[in-house]
């Protein structure tokens, strides 16, 4: 019998990027369906970030094409792209360090209003885009945190926001690039925590290290090796397969 | 009673100690008294000086937007000085004096200018955002040099001040001394409401980190160019004030020793809170009045004062302030 036919959220399609000589991105195609989240995971320089930014716009692919809400975005800028719905959070902590916690979150609440060339009253008063904003950093746990600039926020709360941001964008697809990088054990739990509860209201690609919170998470697994997908499938089929267990999976299991 | 120090919502973002409103209105407040101070003491020295004062400090605010508030580091604004001076005085030459007209046309010139530069410098960063503006500067300079039928070199006469509507209202020193005042409080609350507006936050956040604005669906580039506009629109209605106050218009007026002495008073107020740029405005030009008394050879003094500025008050003059206030309070 044939599986039902769902039209995935993000497909990617043969997908190539050089680096000079090197193929960072080889021919890859995955796609994310509806409500999943789908891990891709890989050993260091396998090309995952690469793959993210590529995804979100801040790389351009040199073949390939990139399918977003059934519309080509291969040609997007990052901005056209955000619009359209696409959030990402990034591998090295980015936020506005000198604007409060609640104003970075706030401006993306702006950002999906898309209201921004009011040139008259107090943007920081303004309960339409405060209060979306402080209901995404309760969802994070960092309301408390509002009125304090972003840049005084310890390392893993820094990461919360970054969650907060993106979730503050109402996304139709979130891309987190490692939002555990650098966290500590009970940190990394809460961030699990979130993840799980945010699991189903959009779709979700997870790069990520931490081999415990992608199986405790995904639904979908796919192992990207020097920049080609070496295997695609659910956890269970990830964890099983000889070949990723060889190039992979035998030295992160221990 | 409600005790506040024990409330349980977080405490806001910590200020500099004159980012209130006590700054700016004891500023305003002492431009409006100077002309009665005035009247004891040699009162057309003092009304035109703290008029110049007034009309540079109203480009210095519009720098300030740029630089402050936009890390956009223009070497070129005084081309905008010129272009609303330029306004005044070409048609003047051809009889048209009233600001219905000439001041339009002086924010329109400087607009368009700042529009059609800006799409240009604006794609580049830093050093080349400075090396460009500078460029289009030298333009405007030479171009206005090369003007032989309104002065070229020598520059140009304005020999009718602005009238409004027909009436000479600009004639006289001090009423031209509270237009300047008036335009200079216009400019300061424009520039203070646009920084906070929610259009402010998009641009700041461009300075802070372009790619995070970016990626949640902001075209910076966009937000950067109305801003560029604006502070183009800004430094044309002080030329359009200079031009009136010295009745003269010349190609000085743009020359890039004239963009460096706004980017030293903006920097010697302190960049990025407006009220640091009409304090550096006053002290640049106060200080250099001050000291071309003493000796002509002024700036062998005045050089080594702003690197004593720039090297043990890093905030210019208002972030020293704050410092001493803060030392005192302990």
């Amino acid at each position: 019998m044939a599986e039902p036919v769902v039209q995935p959220v993000l497909r990617i399609e043969g997908l190539t990027k050089n680096f000079g000589g090197l193929r960072v991105t080889d021919n890859v195609t995955l796609d994310v369906r509806p409500g999943e989240l789908h891990a891709v995971i890989g050993p260091n320089g396998a090309g995952k970030t690469t793959l993210i930014n590529q995804i979100s716009g801040q790389l351009r692919a040199d073949a390939g094409k990139i399918m977003f809400g059934g519309e080509d975005v291969t040609h997007l800028s990052v901005d056209k792209r955000a619009e359209r719905g696409l959030a990402r959070s990034f591998q090295i902590t980015s936020i506005l360090p000198r604007f409060s916690v609640l104003e970075n979150v706030a401006l993306a609440v702006q950002a999906r209003q898309g209201t921004s060339f009011k040139f008259f009253g107090s943007a920081a008063d303004e309960g339409a885009l405060n209060k979306p904003a402080m209901e995404a950093l309760d969802q994070v746990g960092l309301a408390a945190r509002a009125m304090i600039p972003a840049g005084e926020l310890s390392h893993g709360e820094k990461r919360a926001l970054e969650l907060a941001i993106a979730l503050a964008m109402e996304p139709k697809l979130l891309l987190l690039d490692e939002p555990m990088a650098g966290t500590g054990h009970d940190e990394t739990e809460r961030l699990v925590t979130v993840l799980r509860s945010l699991k189903g209201r959009f779709p979700m690609v997870l790069v990520e290290h931490d081999m415990g919170a992608v199986f405790a998470l995904a639904d979908r697994i796919s192992v990207l090796i020097y920049g080609r997908i070496l295997a695609s499938g659910t956890p269970a089929e990830v964890r099983a397969d000889p070949q990723v267990v060889t190039a992979y999976l035998g030295d992160e299991m221990e | 009673m409600v005790d506040v120090t024990a409330t349980s919502t977080p405490a806001p973002p910590r200020r500099g100690l004159f980012s209130g409103n006590a700054l700016p209105i004891a500023i305003f407040v002492l431009f409006a008294l100077v002309p009665f101070v005035a009247t004891f003491k040699a009162e057309t020295y003092v009304l035109s000086l703290v008029t110049r004062v007034m009309i540079f400090a109203i480009a210095a605010l519009a720098l300030d937007l740029l630089i402050g508030y936009g890390a956009l580091v223009s070497f070129g604004h005084a081309a905008f000085i010129g272009l609303g001076a330029y306004a005044v005085g070409i048609l003047g030459s051809h009889g048209v004096n009233d600001a219905l007209v000439s001041l339009p046309v002086a924010l329109g010139i400087s607009g368009l200018f700042a529009l059609a530069t800006g799409i240009v410098c604006l794609r580049t960063k830093g050093v080349y955002f400075i090396m460009i503006t500078l460029a289009f500067g030298q333009m405007a300079f030479f171009t206005a040099s090369s003007l032989a039928p309104y002065g070229g070199d020598d520059g140009l006469t304005v020999r009718m001040r602005s009238t409004f509507a027909g009436l000479p209202i600009f004639t006289n020193d001090r009423a031209l001394y509270y237009i300047c005042l008036g335009f200079l409080l216009a400019a300061y609350l424009i520039c203070r409401s646009l920084v906070a507006s929610r259009f402010g936050r998009v641009y700041r956040g461009a300075r802070e980190n372009p790619q995070r604005m970016a990626s949640i669906g902001f075209e910076i580039y966009r937000y950067q160019l109305v801003a560029y506009v604006i502070a183009g629109m800004i430094g044309g209605l002080s030329g359009f004030l200079l031009a009136n106050a010295t009745d003269f218009v010349s190609p000085a007026y743009m020359s890039w020793q004239r963009s460096g002495e706004l980017l030293i008073m903006v920097i010697f107020g302190g960049i990025g809170t407006l009220s640091g740029a009409i304090i550096g405005a006053a002290a640049f030009l106060l200080t250099e009045e001050w000291l071309s008394g003493i000796t002509e050879h002024w700036k062998v003094i005045f050089g080594p004062l702003l690197v004593i500025v720039a090297v043990f008050a890093p905030g210019g003059l208002l972030g020293l302030a704050n410092r001493l206030r803060r030392m005192i309070r302990g």
